[in-house]
């Protein structure tokens, strides 16, 4: 009884630490989004260099959350378009057939803030007079990117809340019947304890004691196999999120994870333990 | 010091169909400072539901007890361990900590009074010696004989130095050399000052005593006398 009470505390407590873990990604994959995703304003091709640096200019003084904007004018866009495709004879040959540069002249921009952020830079784009400048603005297939990673990152929370909170109401059941089951298992020993006086704290003790340890033990095994499984997938998610490595983010946050974890299993097992005694041992 | 005032304890059935039983009834007496008392009776006449009553283990359905002139039923939790720590019992069962060794049984009353583990170091070894039980200190209860088991009962009981001491049919399993020894113990326990009540059904060893004797039958108190017998 004493290990399934220690497994089903560990069981939660690495759900918890999952969530944990999986919060410190998402806001790392969240920001990475936001640094490489920008708003590109496609101007009109016989839009004058001179009014879209004035676009420019404008949005700089009156958007106080853009970090960068970068002009590409027509030729730029073509030698950058031909220099990537360079080795690509179809789209090259493409290109001779159309005659004249088909690109736009471009502003792009990079905002620090949230994905409403960069709505309100589109609308001032769309709205006020630059608006006949601009040919249009490419903000809606981004905007749906940053809302997706927001849209999964808050169900998966949701559900790891869900699926913790269920934990833990097993893991505290699990530890309070196996505390009912000790205290049912020295009934006579605490008949004894009774009859030589012994206070109630001083026969709960023992028990609230067996819950603690029972946290003790869970966190151990728990932090444990967080710092294990840190480095076996280390590797794995520094291939999938380039700069996040899950290792070094243990060993930076190790006393949050060690403050979390045994919190968590020293409030389960001897809450759980209190409510058992309170309830069962009525001194 | 310990009164009984028209006690009556009534237990309901456990069944639905089975009737209350009338354990005590109408039972009063009262036991002074350094009396050694026999409550005799058959098995069922009571005489345990007293060693509850007055440690508090039970509250009876009418009349009073009270300890020390506190009335035993208006006293709160607290009150009531310090009653249970200044009483020491002696039972037929024994009543020991099996997890814990003959010397931790022992210190285990001392822990729960609260004292140093000095003067409990000191204070255990004492009492096992004088009771015989030195060299068996870290056996656990299991492994010793009846005896043993009984002896160690009264060391524990000894060793708090208690004013009153409650034996409940403390010789039920013993031989008659180990009963020997225990009423002899409880009677010079009693002479050094200490309360004695031996709640038995032995006839002999209440005859031999010649002290007070309370005789109960069914639950009432039929006989009281300072210097009496073992008639039922």
């Amino acid at each position: 009884m004493s290990v399934a009470a220690i497994f089903v505390l560990v069981i939660a407590g690495m759900l918890v630490t999952g969530v944990f873990f999986f919060q410190a990604t998402a806001g790392y994959l969240i920001s990475q989004i936001r640094d490489k995703i920008d708003i590109t304003a496609y101007f009109k091709a016989s839009a004058a260099e001179e009014d879209i640096l004035a676009v420019k200019d404008e949005i700089m003084k009156t958007s106080p959350n853009v970090k960068s904007i970068e002009y590409v004018s027509k030729e730029q866009a073509l030698a950058f378009f031909s220099d990537i495709h360079s080795d690509n004879p179809v789209l090259s040959r493409a290109l001779q057939e159309v005659g004249d540069n088909p690109f736009l002249p471009s502003l792009n921009i990079t905002t620090n803030g949230e994905p409403a952020q960069y709505e309100e830079i589109a609308n001032i784009l769309q709205t006020s007079d630059f608006g006949k400048l601009i040919e249009k603005v490419d903000f809606a297939q981004k905007k749906d990117t940053i809302e997706k990673v927001y849209s999964i990152t808050t169900s998966i929370n949701i559900f790891g809340i869900i699926a913790g909170i269920i934990l833990i109401i097993i893991s505290a059941l699990v530890v309070f019947n196996t505390i009912k089951l000790g205290i049912e298992n020295s009934k006579e020993e605490i008949s004894t304890m009774r009859i030589v006086g012994a206070s109630n704290w001083f026969i709960r003790g023992p028990f609230i004691i067996q819950g603690v340890i029972y946290g003790v033990a869970a966190f151990l095994v728990c932090f444990l196999l967080t710092g294990v499984f840190a480095y076996v997938v280390s590797s794995k998610m520094t291939a999938i999120l380039p700069g996040f490595n899950a290792c070094s983010y243990f060993l930076a946050h190790w006393w949050i994870f060690a403050l979390t974890q045994l919190g968590f299993g020293v409030a389960v097992g001897a809450g759980s333990a209190l409510v058992v005694v309170k309830k069962y041992l009525e001194v | 010091m310990i009164r009984f005032e028209k006690v009556t304890k009534i237990y309901p059935g456990n069944s639905a169909d089975a009737s209350p039983a009338a354990v005590l009834q109408d039972v009063s007496f009262e036991i002074k400072e350094g009396e050694f008392v026999s409550i005799v009776g058959k098995s069922g006449a009571g005489k345990t539901t007293i060693t509850r009553l007055i440690l508090g283990l039970e509250e009876p359905t009418y009349g009073d007890v009270y300890f020390k002139g506190k009335n035993l039923r208006s006293a709160d939790s607290s009150e009531i361990q310090d009653v249970r720590r200044s009483i020491s019992g002696i039972y037929q069962d024994y009543k020991l900590l099996p997890a814990k060794t003959v010397y931790e049984n022992v210190a285990y009353v001392l822990e729960v009074e609260g004292k140093s583990y000095h003067e409990i170091k000191e204070e255990v070894p004492k009492v096992l010696d004088l009771i015989g039980l030195k060299e068996k200190s870290e056996n656990f209860p299991k492994e010793l004989s009846g005896g043993e088991q009984q002896r160690l009962a009264i060391a524990r009981a000894l060793v708090s130095h208690p004013k009153i001491i409650i034996a409940d049919e403390p010789t039920g399993n013993l031989d008659p050399y180990n009963t020997y020894e225990v009423v002899y113990l409880l009677e010079k326990i009693n002479k050094a000052g200490a309360t004695v009540i031996l709640l038995t059904h032995d006839r002999e060893i209440v005859n031999k005593l010649g002290k007070r004797v309370i005789t109960l039958v069914n639950g009432r108190i039929i006989r009281d006398e300072a210097e009496g017998r073992f008639i039922i």
